[in-house]
């Protein structure tokens, strides 16, 4: 059995409009030790996904359907004591910006000890051991003096180092990662993400990584589920998208990389630009840009087809998949 | 369809000369901020943001120049500099043989109209009380006061149709625009008054991965259709792979290496350019493979002695910690600064 | 212009008005304030500034539902047998004529002084908001009370009574500009830093143009709100320096002057001569506080983007 499964999640947003479906029956599974990369652009909903599960949707959003079954019990149903003892104990997120996560005023061994004690009724000392013991593994040089220090005296890769290491505290089954190393440099941002991989692999932990880069989930990733306005578009095994994607916008994405194209020559370009949530084209949300589009794209949501180890909401691919 | 790195039908020449280029930053603190004791003596000590030092670069007619680097490393702050918007602290620009870097506001007129700047943040970089035409009617307005509307009219219409926004969206405000719409605008405005030459400031780094390839089109489309020459700042090298004809590297303020893009991606020579190209997560690659810097950046504010990177680089030697290298020429076409690769020590 | 009014009809500011009910109410009553005192000469049964329509036998009748009152005087009459709503009809208009060119004054220097601080910096910004300072470290009433009572000393009653509207508006006008040099200021230090200025330079214009044309209406949305709390604080000091005897004369009273006229009676009873110019100031100034307070909510964009 997975270790989350979320089901036919549905987020809805009630705005001056009316009501916005910032998520449309999205279902995907985690396993133990599973990394799952969740792909999309800005406004697919990847985020609201992540936030979702964690039952930190900002109001006046809400979960209006689904269910997001993690240990065997269902989160969007659960009161705020008992989510507490699952948020930031046995699931932890790691944020684009670390200061989401660190408090300027306190040093980081203040945060990482009054963290470790609410979730694990440890002494101070004790707390501090492990503490220092975890910015060991996340490879911060002299940890002892590091915890004493505040978080604007670390770099920005620093930082997300102690995230990391404060998100691996409890010990968690799953780690969400929001864009984790989207502030940062290239040359940081492979360091961090190696950093990731490395500790996910040696402590069997989860990784759900949330991003838009396709270089960086085809590096840590098993697993890719690819947003579309608010939807699930197609899911698979990560390899296998990159080489071989089923949906034409994941072939669009991947295909409009400049490293998919000979250097000096024009990009494979995607027409149009992704719609808002509040004019999701009727149909399938993708046909006003897909080269592919047939008149039931435009009037019916496309179910998914299983394909492979490909999972595709696409009347194009399940059209193709009939014929002979 | 031709191809930008292969061009070489343009009369070469540089149309852009920067020379021994230095731009500090004060760190604005009072007086009484400013006084040290030091040896038992009061001390009156300034400090500044050292964000160029020293760069010597020039952009050749009709190419795509593309300076890479971290953040902090001076990319933007040259930019802002060449167009005009920053006084350099040292050193020269000089542009079709002129220099302009000393030029009063009145006699840099007829040079703002040649060159002309795309942003990075398509949410700023567009006024929100003006509507998408009296943006773009504004510089050219401004530089040809006689105008007729009638002709200023087409001209937007042009404009706005050879950077693919419909001109019946011409009476919008800019928060009626997407991202990469904006970005369209952006670069409308900037071709408006026919520039020949653009600097263009990380133009798609906010903007999502199928818009950026839209835009990247259409900066080539623009570049071939209008003889243009770009000098292109950006943090992403697989762009730059893609873009360039030639890229400069720069880390803390100075330049690294120089190159054509292909040579550069081929031989990266500097140990600089060699972990920043490695870094680069590439589609094939099922695991990160990339060159680990030791230690970190340091602060602009009190540089290095020596190399700027010593403190980071596995083959610095004594040499490198007490003498900054100069670029020299080495084969490809390539100019680097780097005491290792000069000695055969770096291969 | 049909464009304009469209996208005023579909603002947000226009939305959260539709569902506030304290704005719609404070608005409306403030729009009748305006348009009942700026129509008294119209609607008031009598002219308070025609001496020959006073007869100083009617003075001292209370409102017309108590015992003594006269059915010609529905709220009564003063100590010089001026109709009570037809003077405080005329005193609202003059009230809030004072407080709205006040504080166009106050905006004028406000935001020019401020549009050169933050955008020019340097020297000019320390020197221009160093005297915003000196200016703020005397209260306003100081500074007016100063100023009128020398003028009144050195020029005579006379030509001041003639003259007081006017000097009203400038002392109180002048006294405020740094509220808008300092808020101006700080938008502008926050604009000059994003890029659409930037690019407007890359064209080439002017520092003047770039300031007015393009940094100018993006700072708007704190001056609106300034404004409206700046109105209002302007009707009180008015009401407070008419009341000290260095406002509006008595002949051609404000809400102030009426305030202070009655206040000499309320001991013998004739509490509506104070009590009725009291209530329409307090509401006056409360509505427009109100507005206030609604239109910073909705225009802090801290507050409203989230």
């Amino acid at each position: 059995m997975a270790l989350l499964e979320v089901r036919g999640l549905e987020v809805r947003f009630p705005m001056r409009q009316g009501e916005l479906t910032a998520l449309r029956d999205v279902s995907f599974s985690l396993d133990k030790g599973e990394r799952l990369g969740i792909v999309g652009e800005s406004g697919a909903g990847k985020s609201v996904a992540a936030f979702a599960i964690l039952n930190l949707i900002s109001r006046p959003g809400y979960i209006s359907n689904g269910e997001i079954i993690f240990e065997g019990s269902d989160l969007a149903k659960m009161n705020a004591r008992q989510l507490r003892s699952i948020r930031g104990n046995r699931i932890n997120m790691i944020f684009q910006d670390p200061m989401m996560t660190l408090n300027p005023v306190l040093t980081i061994g203040t945060q990482m000890i009054e963290c470790l004690r609410t979730h694990m009724n440890m002494s101070a000392g004790q707390a501090r051991e492990k503490a220092i013991d975890k910015l060991r593994q996340v490879q911060i040089p002299s940890p002892e003096e590091r915890i004493d220090q505040y978080p604007h005296e670390l770099s920005g890769g620093m930082r997300q180092r102690v995230v990391i290491a404060i998100a691996l505290l409890t010990d968690p089954s799953v780690i969400i990662a929001d864009e984790p190393t989207t502030a940062l440099d290239v040359t940081i941002q492979a360091e961090i993400m190696e950093l990731l991989l490395a500790l996910c692999e040696n402590s069997d932990v989860a990784l759900m990584l949330i991003t838009h880069d396709l270089g960086v989930v085809s590096q840590v990733t098993q697993r890719t589920v690819v947003m579309y306005a608010g939807r699930v578009v197609e899911e698979g095994p990560t390899r296998q998208i990159i080489e071989n994607a089923r949906h034409p916008y994941t072939h669009g994405l991947i295909a409009a990389l400049p490293e998919r194209t000979n250097p000096g020559m024009r990009l494979n370009q995607i027409p149009g630009v992704m719609p808002s949530l509040a004019a999701i084209p009727p149909g399938c949300s993708f046909h006003p840009r897909c080269e592919h589009a047939m008149d039931v794209c435009r009037s019916e949501l496309p179910d998914y087809v299983m394909d492979g180890g490909f999972r595709v909401a696409c009347h194009w691919v399940a059209h193709r998949e009939q014929q002979p | 369809m031709s191809g930008i790195a292969q061009q070489g039908s343009q009369p070469a020449g540089d149309l852009v000369k920067i020379r021994g280029l230095s731009k500090w930053f004060p760190l604005t603190k009072g007086f009484l901020e400013q006084l040290h004791f030091e040896g038992g003596k009061l001390v009156r000590k300034r400090e500044s943001v050292k964000a160029i030092n020293g760069v010597d670069l020039d952009v050749k007619r009709g190419e795509a120049l593309c300076v890479v680097g971290e953040s902090g490393c001076g990319k933007s702050t040259v930019a802002r500099v060449v167009m005009g918007l920053l006084e350099p602290t040292a050193g020269s620009i000089e542009y079709d043989g002129q220099r302009i870097d000393d030029l009063s506001a009145e006699r840099l007129m007829p040079y703002r109209r040649r060159m002309q700047m795309i942003f990075q943040n398509p949410y700023a970089s567009l006024n929100p009380r003006l509507t998408v035409k009296q943006a773009l009617e504004e510089p050219m307005r401004f530089h040809n006061p006689g105008i007729g509307n009638g002709e200023l009219k087409d001209k937007v219409q042009d404009v706005m149709d050879s950077v693919g926004v419909d001109p019946s969206w011409r009476e919008r405000f800019p928060h009626e625009f997407s991202g990469g719409q904006r970005q369209r605008v952006s670069i409308a405005r900037a071709l408006m008054v026919d520039p020949e030459f653009i600097v263009a400031d990380e133009p798609i780094s906010a903007l999502d991965v199928s818009i950026q390839a839209q835009v990247l089109n259409l900066m080539m489309d623009a570049m071939e259709q209008r003889n243009l020459t770009y000098m292109f700042i950006t943090h992403d090298l697989s762009v730059v792979e893609h873009f360039g004809t030639r890229v400069a590297v720069m880390y803390l303020g100075s330049l690294c290496e120089l190159a054509p893009t292909r040579t550069l991606f081929e031989t990266p020579r500097h140990p600089y350019t060699k972990a920043l190209i490695s870094a680069i997560p590439k589609l094939n690659r099922d695991r990160p493979a990339h060159i680990k810097l030791i230690g970190e950046v340091p602060t602009p504010i009190d540089l290095p002695s020596g190399c700027f990177f010593h403190n980071r680089c596995v083959y610095a030697n004594d040499r490198c910690r007490v003498e900054k290298p100069e670029l020299h020429s080495v084969d490809g076409g390539c100019r680097v600064a780097c005491h290792g690769v000069q000695e055969g020590r770096v291969d | 212009m049909t464009r304009y009014w469209h996208l005023f009809k579909d603002s947000a500011l226009l939305y959260s008005f539709g569902r506030d009910k304290v704005a719609m109410a404070s608005f409306s009553v403030l729009l009748l304030l305006v348009l009942l005192s700026f129509s008294s000469p119209l609607i008031a049964p009598f002219d308070p500034y025609d001496p020959a329509g006073i007869d100083i036998m009617d003075s001292d009748i209370p409102p017309s539902w108590q015992e003594e009152g006269d059915p010609r005087f529905t709220l009564g009459t003063d100590a010089q047998g001026r109709d009570m709503l037809s003077t405080m009809l005329y005193g609202t208009r003059i009230s809030i004529t004072i407080g709205f060119f006040a504080v166009l004054l106050q905006s004028v220097l406000g935001i020019l002084l401020g549009l050169a601080a933050g955008y020019y910096g340097g020297r000019i910004d320390a020197f221009l908001m160093r005297l915003a300072d000196i200016q703020l470290s005397f209260s306003t009433l100081m500074v007016a009370i100063v100023v009128l009572a020398v003028f009144q000393a050195s020029f005579g009653t006379e030509l001041y009574n003639d003259l007081a509207i006017f000097m009203l508006i400038l002392v109180i006008g002048i006294a405020e500009w740094p509220q808008y040099a300092r808020t101006v200021r700080a938008s502008v230090l926050a604009e000059k830093k994003k890029e659409y200025v930037d690019a407007v330079r890359v064209i080439g214009l002017g520092s003047r143009r770039i300031m007015l044309r393009h940094i100018l209406p993006n700072t708007l949305s704190p001056i609106l709100v300034i404004s409206t709390v700046q109105v209002a604080n302007a009707i009180m000091s008015e009401a407070a320096l008419s009341f000290l005897g260095l406002g509006m004369p008595v002949n051609k009273p404000s809400l102030g002057s009426l305030i202070n006229s009655g206040f000499e009676y309320i001991l013998s009873g004739s509490w509506w001569i104070t009590a009725f110019p009291a209530a329409i100031l307090i509401i006056l100034v409360l509505v427009i506080n109100l507005l206030g307070d609604w239109l910073r909510d909705v225009l802090n964009p801290k507050l409203y983007k989230d």
